[in-house]
């Protein structure tokens, strides 16, 4: 060990009480930022797996301008071309077509307009939570015509339950009136209120049959095995697809295409997430500057004999510093084993934030809420209260290059 | 005595007064200025609500809120306006409107819309909308075939002012009533969704569609106070039984911004907090440097008579002293940052789909609510007392011999 190194370790503890103050204090921000962060970070990845589980997928392939328009005309005219290309690529997780159709629906007293989606009932059930949502009555067979999945408010709204008919009325990929008579199978939940009031799900046969599809649909929807394989997915799904489709009449989009609101309010709850960990932080700096300072000025005396004797003004500032940086490593490492550890607590047994259950099912959330212990939540924590603290230290060890011996000698 | 001698002390290190003292302010601002923001948020979100067509108080047929359907209307709208004009106070204004889910659609699109048919003199001065009026006229009463829509709606429709939209919904009968509008206004709201999901007739046109008579879907009410909702929901409870009538607030109306509110309420205090014990940190620090470098002298005022608590009361009347000054500045500089953002705000359109995702909206302006001023100080001053309590006591303890004789 350096002589500096044990100066520092023994100056740190000359004042016990103090130092073990002020590493409380970057034990407390510490652990704060890493369960925060993580809390964030957790929330952030159940509210993409539901909303990809619940609508978009990881990836589809759609129409150019489908997604804006939801026009009945802009189609994947061959999705089983589409598919031979999915099938090779080995991130994929499953796959599936769906089709989409805005329609009036009549039960025998009540019309409604909805969105009527053509599903393939057992591939659905492998990249999406639908069947999982089928609360009363039964998720679509394979083998089924016209049967029909109806969310819950509709349900109430139509008056209808299981076995009722629904008349479905609307416009064909033709142009051409579209009818047919279905009957309802199963009710689904999935707590957000403007699915389970707006949406029917038929199986995709049935659905090409009645709107005219010709074999075409409007989405190829493709889960990944992770959120980190989708970049690839794309990437190889787009060559493909450029090799099957020359006029360009189809794209690639990934979730953060698929559903920009969520990107976008991630984007603001970190950014402001950030904001307020920054202000606390310096807030902590400010309450720690002091010892920091203390540390240098009561031991003025102190210096300039060290200084007299023949140490040299770098040497004692590394000294310092690293007397500084010790107390704040103390705090940092103290600070994420114990953050870390409250996260893991709440990482198993979750955490339920009173009146916030509303709030969370209009996102499609589920009412507890498990933060997601990482190396980035960790070491995003952990940075933030490094740099501003050894910033901090740093104004007061620069005071002591003024240091003349003489007159440092002479202070009390 | 204690006042001086408590003032003078704090600025015999003026270096560290003026660190921890920078340590206050900013918390104190933090504060404020935040607790601020959020309030911003949490005041537009509820204004937004009760603006778009919500009201402070509604009336409803007793059914309508579970199913929305036209079999659920008034049906005696005069027994209500009897009741309102009895109860409501003179500078409540309130107006009527026939609301139904209905579907637009053109020669190439057809979606979901809530048609709303509006008295166009009596709205005006209740919800949004003869604000929003970007392109084309408001509605004129007796307007026979004249539609307000969207500018999303528009845009989705590929359409625009002077062009044909057919609404159809279900009459009074159960057929499916059908009528052709003409845009004759655009409106621009707060929400992307309201630009989607609202279209406006006037009520006449919106009767006669749907075969009503003089039926009515609800009544909305905006009261000169918002506090006075819960009061007047209680008064036309008392006439209007609830076998037949649903008289409900804007909290009970808006659900979502209801839960919202209440956890901003929590989380604003929770920063307070968290605030306040990064700071309390410093504050004891501070404190027992300046009680620790002064031993000796306690222990010579203890030997000359002082009494312990005095002590305690001095270096209390310190602490005092610092956390005042610290919050004076504080305040002072929180104010000033909600001021200077007052007319601006912060402009956040560039994330604007994930504050509509959020259910903000495009501008945040900056809110003072006195009640988190009032928290915010009281929080400070009580807390950093209390924390200022352990130096103080240790100084008391110090017998006077041992104290004198510390180097």
């Amino acid at each position: 060990m350096s002589i500096e190194i044990k100066m520092a370790w023994r100056n740190i503890w000359r004042n016990s009480r103090r130092s073990v103050l002020t590493i409380l204090a970057i034990v407390f921000a510490t652990m704060l930022l890493v369960f925060m962060l993580s809390f964030q970070f957790g929330s952030y990845d159940t509210m993409i797996n539901t909303a990809v589980k619940i609508h978009t997928g990881h990836v589809q392939v759609q129409a150019e301008g489908y997604r804006d328009k939801m026009d009945i005309r802009l189609v994947v005219p061959d999705p089983d071309a589409v598919d031979d290309i999915i099938k090779d690529i080995p991130e994929v997780e499953a796959y599936t077509s769906r089709a989409n159709a805005f329609s009036l629906v009549s039960s025998s007293d009540r019309t409604y307009g909805v969105l009527l989606t053509g599903i393939d009932p057992e591939r659905e059930a492998k990249v999406s939570t639908l069947k999982k949502l089928v609360r009363r009555g039964k998720y679509l067979a394979q083998e089924d015509t016209d049967m029909a999945l109806v969310g819950e408010l509709l349900a109430r709204n139509l008056k209808v339950d299981i076995g009722d008919e629904l008349i479905v009325l609307g416009q064909g990929h033709d142009g051409s009136v579209a009818a047919s008579v279905l009957k309802v199978k199963g009710i689904f939940s999935s707590g957000e209120d403007k699915f389970d009031r707006n949406s029917v799900q038929m199986p995709l046969g049935y659905f090409q049959d009645v709107f005219f599809m010709r074999g075409a649909v409007h989405e190829v929807v493709v889960l990944g095995r992770s959120l980190e394989d989708v970049k690839k997915i794309k990437k190889e799904l787009g060559a493909g697809i450029r090799s099957i489709d020359s006029d360009g009449n189809l794209v690639v989009l990934d979730w953060m295409k698929l559903m920009p609101g969520i990107v976008q309010s991630i984007k603001l709850d970190l950014v402001s997430g950030l904001i307020m960990y920054v202000i606390l932080i310096v807030v902590v700096a400010f309450s720690i500057l002091n010892t920091f300072l203390m540390a240098v000025f009561e031991r003025t005396r102190e210096f300039g004999v060290l200084i007299a004797i023949g140490m040299t003004p770098g040497r004692l500032m590394r000294s310092l510093f690293l007397e500084s940086v010790t107390i704040t490593l103390i705090g940092i490492i103290l600070g994420i084993i114990s953050g870390s550890m409250v996260t893991w607590y709440f990482q198993v047994h979750g955490i339920v934030i009173s009146g916030a259950a509303e709030i969370l099912s209009q996102y499609g959330l589920p009412e507890r809420m498990y933060p997601q212990l990482s190396v980035l939540s960790v070491s995003i924590g952990a940075g933030i209260v490094l740099i501003i603290t050894i910033l901090t230290a740093i104004y007061p060890v620069l005071k002591v290059r003024r240091l003349r011996p003489v007159e440092a000698m002479t202070a009390v | 005595m204690y006042l001086q001698m408590a003032w003078r002390n704090i600025w015999r290190n003026p270096r560290r007064t003026i660190v921890i003292m920078t340590a206050v302010i900013i918390g104190v601002w933090a504060m404020i200025f935040l607790g601020a923001l959020m309030r911003g948020i949490s005041d537009q979100m509820v204004r937004n609500g009760i603006m778009t067509l919500t009201g402070h108080v509604q009336v409803h047929h007793a059914g309508f809120r579970k199913d929305p359907v036209i079999e659920n209307s008034i049906d005696k709208p005069e027994v209500v306006e009897a009741a309102l004009s009895k109860i409501l106070p003179r500078d409540a204004r309130w107006t009527t409107r026939v609301r139904v889910d209905a579907i637009a659609s053109n020669a190439r699109h057809s979606g979901g819309v809530t048609l709303v048919g509006i008295d166009p003199e009596q709205e005006a001065g209740i919800s949004f909308i003869r604000q929003a009026i970007t392109e084309g006229t408001y509605l004129k009463a007796g307007d026979k075939y004249g539609i307000i829509v969207g500018e999303a709606l528009a845009d989705k429709f590929d359409t625009k002012l002077g062009r044909k939209l057919v609404l159809m919904s279900q009459d009074t009968n159960g057929d499916i009533a059908s009528r052709a509008f003409r845009i004759t206004g655009i409106f621009k709201a707060e929400m992307e969704t309201t630009e989607k999901q609202f279209v406006f007739v006037t009520i006449t046109a919106a009767r006669k569609m749907l075969k009503l008579g003089n039926q009515i879907s609800e009544v909305s009410i905006l009261l000169a106070d918002y506090k006075n909702a819960d009061r007047v929901a209680d008064d036309l409870r008392g006439v209007l039984p609830s076998v037949s009538y649903d008289v409900q607030t804007w909290q009970e109306l808006l659900p979502f911004v209801t839960a919202v509110l209440k956890m901003y309420d929590w989380f604003i205090y929770l920063w307070f907090l968290v605030i306040f014990i990064a700071m309390g940190f410093g504050i004891v620090n501070t404190i027992l440097m300046a009680v620790f470098e002064r031993i000796r002298e306690f222990g010579l005022l203890k030997a000359l008579g002082m009494k312990p608590w005095w002590i305690v009361k001095e270096i209390l009347t310190e602490s005092f002293f610092l956390l005042i000054l610290g919050m004076v500045a504080g305040n002072a500089l929180g104010f000033l940052s909600v001021f200077a953002l007052a007319d601006t705000g912060i402009d956040l359109s560039a994330l604007s789909e994930g504050m509509e995702f959020a259910g903000m909206s495009r501008v945040i302006y900056p809110v003072i609510a006195i009640k988190d001023i009032v928290a915010a100080n009281l929080v400070v001053l009580i807390l950093g007392l209390l924390v200022s309590a352990y130096p103080a006591i240790k100084a008391a303890r110090f017998t006077p011999v041992k104290a004198m004789a510390h180097t």
